[in-house]
């Protein structure tokens, strides 16, 4: 059952020197419930912070389209690339405070919450401008929201500006509405099929290319005004009524009410909650948990009334959660983040990092070790399955990465003997301890015990 | 004394010279000297927009927005997307061809992710257990002498297509790996215990030894001018350079290809284009056009023996939806690239885009089953039996009439 170490590895971010570890599963519970200290302390900028700013990239780009030829276009020009520099400036801020907050806050359980309920609302648009702040939409979207209840987590994702545009719901119009018929206009599909794939039912989930249908006219009118955000515009809204999964919503004059009901109950849905605890005890405990598990934390869930914080300590009151065996391999933003942790590095060396330092030793590995930064492939997210980290060419990202990186946020690397000891504590094997002694030097002595297995799982 | 003969000689419970990491990289006669190069298309490709039935009485009105301009004619009855024009000149040498209205066996969910595991599993459906292995493993779990180096799955993801018993090595052009031997050794003694680790490290290392990364980088030097040269007509078409990760790929499977290797593999995406289509899908098969193309010029003389499969995982709504793109579909198309292809045919059923011809009422009706392009590429390819096929490689395939893919 509960072990601390376990838990600082398999439900938070690793263990550090000087930080406490859990000492319950009703301690972890408490912490989650308590005010988010980490947001305070290592602050970024929710995304409607950032309209005004994206406004302003707007008219510099209409600006410069406009300008006649000559001084005034280079001048515009030289105008919408610098404000194009600066605001890619929020993405470097916003990895750099994410890195912090994991490598530093004592609760890692929250961290890890927000990094799994991002990546299962990815919103990485290739849009410019927006893929600098997927952060942004983090901070706004989830991280307030991932201790309440599921239904308000998901209403903030599919009423979010990040969302709308990324699944191309923003433009989606009802096809019998005056806009819909006309030329460039009408529905699109993409975010009411993910919601029930995804979001909430699971592939397997009961549902039907008409139930996709469905939604997606149910869904129009969710939309974006520049400058101001989201918006639920009328105009572009099918008249109901809907029928999904056997249920009718709306009819007459549409209202956003209308969608928050269909929303409120696909939330609540048996299969959401079946999809839902199988993906979360995949993502923190095994790629095959035990099925005792599941059930028992989709059953509190469905008897919460959807509560998430009932899921989570579902998850950690279980039994089958505690095998002290670390099966799951710690993908690579949290293994950059645990080795940070493990290694001491001081706050300073984080927050001083450039933009350049952050290229190399981080945006880049990453997209090496096969997970580039809030930069999934798909809206499905990064993959829970263990087979996916565990390449060759993503452990040669790795390993180079932990050879090379700890000495330049270091400056002067630990003994890698005593190491050893203090990054894997009694979990420390002794062909790790022999290794971190006989090799060559200090780098690869630290880059070895950040190798080993029990630093790769947990 | 000497670290490593320590090493080796007092470790209590741990035998280096067991270890993997220690086996020297051996090459072995390849089974068959044909080349094949398999591309996932992720995200869904609209084949009725790439490969475009424009003699179809249909098919202008249904798609009215998405197509921007005219690409070249292809036979009178299908025209190329105009950002495929840059493959023309291999059209017009017989070194390229495509299927119409195929599918894997996947209906009605419509989710990219199942659809494509089910075309890298190369199975009927996913039995709801998720797949074991992938069809180009089993591919190579069939024929005798296969060495790792037989297949590369390039790129930072990890393929089903490729997984399974039968080694296959993996890597991406942009990782880089160098170390001590000293380091080598012990980072072989520490993953002893985790066989998942362990594999994938001495895969890693081993690949590292095959591949010279300062060698590697001058030579990439070298086919990038080359390319440059051989894309100038491509650039000016598409208005866009040869560059960017895909390229990188097409480069690092070409050199491969060019050794000991005879099966690459790899994906692209973007090809998921619910809106703005006309741009959107042009970008993709501007990169998919590159990525041929560059492997043609990596390849030199090998082209002459190398086939390219392009697929993805369904098609696309044949009516356009309301935001100048298409939803998600069932029927599709494929692209058969190289010198030893059968080039200058549309293969396949034409289905049709009455109302009545189309799948569930919005869906270009599947004619042919995918998998037998590739059953019967490999066959002609490389001689494998067709009941290999039917049972092992693609199980519950039935291959029919033989669609004459090779040359």
């Amino acid at each position: 059952m509960f072990d601390p170490t376990l838990a600082a590895r398999r439900f938070g971010t690793g263990q550090a020197t000087g930080l406490r570890l859990p000492t319950d599963a009703e301690s972890m519970m408490r912490a989650l419930k308590a005010p988010d200290a980490a947001a305070q302390t290592w602050p970024v900028p929710v995304f409607s912070e950032h309209l005004s700013e994206l406004k302003a990239l707007r008219d510099l780009g209409a600006a410069k389209r406009k300008a006649s030829p000559g001084e005034a276009a280079k001048a515009a020009d030289q105008a919408l690339r610098s404000a194009r520099r600066k605001f890619r400036r929020h993405r470097v801020h916003g990895a750099r405070q994410f890195l912090a907050r994991g490598a530093f806050a004592e609760d890692g359980f929250r961290e890890r919450l927000t990094w799994f309920w991002s990546d299962h609302f990815t919103a990485a648009t290739r849009v410019p401008g927006l893929r600098s702040i997927g952060a942004a939409y983090i901070e706004e979207a989830i991280r307030p929201n991932i201790t309440g209840r599921f239904a308000e987590l998901l209403w903030a994702v599919v009423t979010h500006p990040m969302m709308l545009v990324y699944l191309d719901q923003h433009v989606s119009a009802g096809p019998s509405t005056k806009l819909g018929k006309r030329r460039g206009r009408g529905l699109n599909e993409n975010l009411a099929r993910e919601i029930l794939e995804l979001h909430t039912l699971g592939v397997k989930g009961q549902y039907r290319q008409e139930d996709v249908r469905a939604l997606a006219e149910l869904l129009t009118g969710l939309t974006v005004k520049q400058g101001e955000g989201f918006m639920f515009r009328a105009a572009m809204a099918e008249p109901g009524p809907e029928r999904i999964l056997g249920k009718t919503y709306g009819g007459g004059a549409p209202k956003l009410a209308h969608i928050r009901l269909a929303i409120e109950d696909l939330a609540a849905h048996p299969d959401t909650a079946q999809h839902l605890a199988q993906k979360l005890a995949v993502h923190f405990v095994s790629d095959t948990p035990d099925p005792a598990l599941t059930a028992y934390m989709a059953d509190q869930f469905l008897k919460s009334g959807g509560d998430l914080m009932a899921l989570y300590a579902a998850l950690l009151e279980h039994p089958g959660a505690w095998s002290p065996v670390p099966r799951n391999a710690v993908p690579p933003f949290d293994f950059l983040v645990s080795s940070i942790r493990a290694l001491t590095v001081p706050e300073r060396a984080i927050e001083t990092l450039s933009p350049k330092d952050l290229q190399r030793g981080f945006f880049a590995p990453l997209q090496v070790m096969g997970q580039p930064w809030l930069q999934p492939d798909g809206p499905d997210g990064f993959s829970e399955n263990d087979g996916a980290w565990v390449t060759p060419q993503g452990l040669a990202g790795r390993i180079s990465w932990a050879m090379t990186m700890p000495s330049r946020l270091l400056g002067k690397l630990p003994d890698p003997r005593d190491f050893v000891l203090s990054a894997l504590g009694p979990e420390a094997d002794p062909r790790t301890v022999f290794a971190a002694q006989a090799a060559e030097n200090r780098a690869e002595g630290i880059g070895l015990v950040l190798m080993s297995p029990r630093f790769q799982r947990r | 004394m000497d670290r490593r003969v320590f090493l080796k000689s007092s470790l209590v419970g741990c035998s280096l010279a067991a270890s993997p990491l220690l086996t020297p990289v051996s090459f072995a006669a390849a089974p068959w000297d044909t080349r094949l190069v398999v591309i996932i298309l992720r995200g869904g490709m609209d084949g009725l927009d790439a490969v475009r039935p424009v003699g179809d009485k249909n098919f202008a009105s249904v798609r009215q927005r998405v197509m921007r301009e005219d690409g070249p004619d292809l036979n009178g009855f299908y025209a190329l997307h105009p950002a495929l024009s840059p493959l023309m000149p291999l059209w017009k040498a017989g070194e390229l061809s495509m299927a119409q209205a195929v599918s894997t066996p996947y209906r009605d969910k419509r989710s990219h992710f199942d659809g494509q595991d089910i075309l890298e599993a190369g199975t009927p459906d996913l039995n709801g257990q998720g797949v074991r292995d992938g069809w180009l493993n089993r591919l190579l779990q069939n024929v005798p002498g296969v060495t790792a180096e037989t297949s590369f799955a390039i790129g930072r993801e990890a393929l089903l297509i490729t997984k399974g018993k039968a080694p296959v090595s993996e890597w991406s052009p942009d990782a880089r790996l160098n170390l001590s031997p000293q380091a080598e050794q012990l980072l072989g003694l520490i993953s002893e215990a985790d066989p998942a680790i362990h594999s994938a490290m001495d895969e890693a290392l081993r690949i590292a030894q095959l591949v010279d990364f300062a060698k590697e980088d001058a030579e990439q030097a070298k086919a990038m001018a080359a390319m440059d040269t051989a894309m100038e007509s491509a650039m000016t078409q598409t208005g866009r350079a040869g560059r960017g990760e895909h390229v990188d790929i097409a480069r690092f499977a070409a050199l491969r290809l060019r050794e000991e290797t005879r099966i690459a593999t790899f994906s692209l995406g973007g090809w998921d284009t619910h809106r703005n289509q006309a741009t959107s899908l042009a970008t993709a098969l501007g990169r998919l056009s590159e990525t041929i193309l560059t492997l043609k010029a990596g390849l030199g003389s090998v082209w002459e023996k190398t086939a390219v499969l392009a697929m993805t995982e369904f098609g696309r709504t044949v009516r356009e939806n309301g935001t100048a793109g298409t939803d998600h579909g069932t029927g599709g198309a494929m692209f058969m690239a190289g010198g030893a292809v059968r080039g200058r045919q549309v293969l396949g059923t034409w289905p049709g885009l009455d109302e009545a011809d189309l799948y569930a009422g919005r869906d270009l009706m599947p004619t042919r089953d995918v998998r037998s392009y590739a059953a019967w590429a490999m066959r002609d390819l490389m001689g494998i039996e067709k009941s290999t096929l039917e049972r092992a490689i693609f199980p519950g395939l039935e291959m029919g009439a033989q669609p004459q893919v090779i040359l």
